[in-house]
């Protein structure tokens, strides 16, 4: 595209959209991002809200009684005065919801990292392999991929969590026998949703690896007579650097979103275990015209919201950083 | 094109085969059975209650069911309510959850692309902000966290009925709660696709020759920027048209998206298998329909086997 301004332009055009801060040619993208206003507001808010909740673990899960327990009548809005984990009021049970949404903040951020972990390694893996080997494994790989997408994800998410919850925690229980349950529960969660999260992921990376391989710098590779193997690792992997971080970013939002869902079907993280999603649910079958327990769900979808808002922004920030088709409309 | 439109759908029997195989994997590897809810189940009672339902063994089941399905387009009878047969029930929520999906879809695709053209040529205005908003929304709220917002928001005002089904009012709440996460991707999509659109040559040409401003935008450029949302549609449609189990639980419909996690949770091997076809199909056919109306939109593009 031509930078200079055409002064006879018949057409108002609308502004294009605030292009991200030109690189120097020195600069990394990563330099880039931290200097694009989005990303920075973003990634703050974000920072603060896992500050926020991580470390005031201490807080709230410590001590000889947990502040989580019930220490008030239910569903009050005003608790004992002094008490700051009253301040967002009390619960069905009588439990403070500020010390369930900072412990729910933390689970589901964990059940958003884990799964996009998982699904990021599992995708990555199954595109590469697929974009490089080409031919009948690709083919496998990617039929693979479309069979998974039409089946309907809730089914594989709850037929896995009852093919491997039960055989897991009755192994956790004999290992750790106050927390194996849970722990069994939270690694199967993570392992459902990223099981059925890295569809996208694969579809990315492959077709990132096939435009890839046909670039120029990788003919010089072949030409130099490197081997297949060091192309792969050093040349064109570090090039999917850029897209993997991006849609890991947008994989975490919508895990936790899927975590929500499972709370409401009561097939989440047990409780009396919260998460954000959980919360919001109690709160939606609280609801009732007649009395308004604002504060159930106000609070817990606000700290939702918020995060999911600066995850997806992050996500977008870096991908405008990071797009393989502006790249390639610069050069 | 017609060869391309007939080659893909002689393949549909066989991806639907394979779906169906690998579904029938996943129920029969997952532990658990249908019959195992009922407590002190004598082993006589169950036995023949296996025999019933022809599941005694995963061989006994591929034997009998698929042949129904492929020669009396028999689902067979649910294997938890087994005086429903799979076909009635498919048959009576289905056309609620396509009334449904079909007016959310309506209206999400309708508002959405509407509010994204305005949001792109009017950039930072209020329309801008407008869409901004419903998009955040639609993109980190939880869908019952909507519905649910929605239904009070209903019940206070005592305006329109916030349950049930048969009147034709009864679809506009739960269509509503159902349109607004499309409606807003779609918004997203729109306003992006639209930006660069706006900015190629040929719609400086059309200004140029004395075209109106509405004019190219909403004939021109629309077209061009439309496909982007066509591609998101078919997968979506497939979702909205076979119901949501969320919108259906808040506002008590009774659709089929229940029974995608029902049947799930009941182990009702036989419906699972009929609404994953279900849904199969409708993926199906929607993406067909979403390749041929591509061709239509941007005559550049051909629609491959």
């Amino acid at each position: 595209m031509t930078t200079l301004a055409d002064p006879f332009d018949p057409v108002a055009r609308p502004a294009a959209e605030p292009a991200p801060p030109a690189r120097r040619p020195s600069q990394s993208p990563w330099a880039q991002a931290l200097r694009t206003p989005r990303v920075r507001v973003a990634g703050g808010v974000l920072l603060a809200v896992v500050l926020l909740c991580v470390g005031t673990l201490g807080w709230t899960v410590g001590g000889a009684n947990p502040r989580y327990e019930a220490n008030s009548s239910p569903l009050v809005r005003a608790g004992p005065a002094g008490d700051p984990a009253g301040w967002f009021g009390y619960d069905g049970l009588g439990r403070p919801l500020l010390v369930r949404c900072l412990l729910g903040g933390t689970i589901s951020l964990a059940v958003g990292l884990a799964s996009a972990t998982i699904s990021v390694v599992l995708g990555v893996t199954v595109g590469l392999v697929a974009g490089y080997r080409r031919g009948w494994v690709d083919a496998v790989l990617m039929r693979l991929v479309d069979v998974l997408y039409g089946l309907p994800y809730i089914l594989l998410v709850i037929l896995f969590k009852i093919a491997f919850e039960d055989p897991l925690a009755r192994l956790m229980t004999r290992v750790f026998p106050e927390s194996g349950k849970a722990a069994a529960n939270l690694i199967v969660l993570f392992a459902a949703i990223g099981l059925v999260s890295w569809l996208t992921m694969a579809r990315v990376v492959r077709g990132q690896v096939l435009s890839l391989r046909g670039q120029p710098f990788v003919e010089a590779c072949k030409a130099l007579g490197l081997p297949e193997r060091r192309i792969f690792l050093r040349h064109i992997l570090p090039n999917l650097v850029g897209p993997i971080t991006v849609y890991a970013t947008l994989t975490v939002p919508a895990a936790i979103l899927q975590e929500s869902f499972l709370s409401f079907l009561g097939i989440g993280v047990q409780p009396p275990l919260p998460t954000w999603g959980s919360l919001a649910s109690d709160a939606v079958q609280e609801l009732s015209p007649t009395k308004l327990y604002w504060w159930m769900l106000t609070f817990p979808c606000l700290l939702l919201v918020v995060t999911l808002l600066s995850l997806n922004f992050l996500g977008d920030g870096l991908r405008d950083v990071f797009d393989p088709k502006k790249e390639a409309a610069k050069v | 094109m017609t060869k391309v439109i007939l080659y893909r759908l002689l393949q549909f029997p066989l991806i639907l085969a394979v779906i169906y195989f690998l579904t029938f994997l996943l129920c029969w590897v997952a532990p658990g059975d249908p019959f195992s809810t009922e407590r002190n189940m004598s082993e006589t009672v169950r036995r023949s209650l296996q025999e019933r339902f022809h599941a005694e063994s995963p061989w006994k089941f591929l034997a009998y069911y698929p042949r129904q399905i492929l020669f009396h387009g028999d689902l067979g009878p649910s294997m938890q309510q087994p005086e429903w047969s799979v076909n009635d029930i498919v048959g009576q929520s289905l056309p609620v959850s396509v009334t449904l999906g079909l007016f959310a879809l309506v209206v999400g695709t309708v508002v959405g692309v509407g509010l994204g053209t305005l949001a792109a040529v009017r950039r930072g205005g209020v329309w801008d902000w407008l869409s901004l908003s419903l998009a955040l929304i639609g993109i980190s709220l939880p869908s019952f966290v909507v519905a649910a917002v929605v239904l009070m928001g209903a019940a206070a005002s005592h305006r329109l009925p916030v349950g049930g089904w048969g009147r034709p009012v009864d679809v506009v709440l739960p269509g509503l709660a159902l349109a607004l996460a499309p409606m807003a991707y779609i918004a997203r999509l729109t306003r992006v696709a639209m930006l660069d659109v706006l900015g190629a040559d040929y719609v400086r040409t059309a200004r140029a020759k004395g075209l109106g401003k509405s004019l190219v935008v909403w004939k021109h450029c629309l077209r061009n920027a439309f496909l982007p949302v066509l591609s998101y549609l078919g997968p979506a449609a497939a979702a909205t048209l076979t119901g949501s189990f969320v919108v259906e639980k808040v506002f008590n419909i009774p659709g089929l998206g229940q029974h995608f996690v029902n049947s799930v949770l009941n182990r009702d091997q036989t419906l699972i298998l009929g609404v994953v076809l279900v849904y199969s199909l409708f993926l199906l056919s929607l993406n067909l329909l979403v390749d041929v109306a591509y061709a239509w939109v941007d005559p550049r593009i051909e629609v491959d086997g």
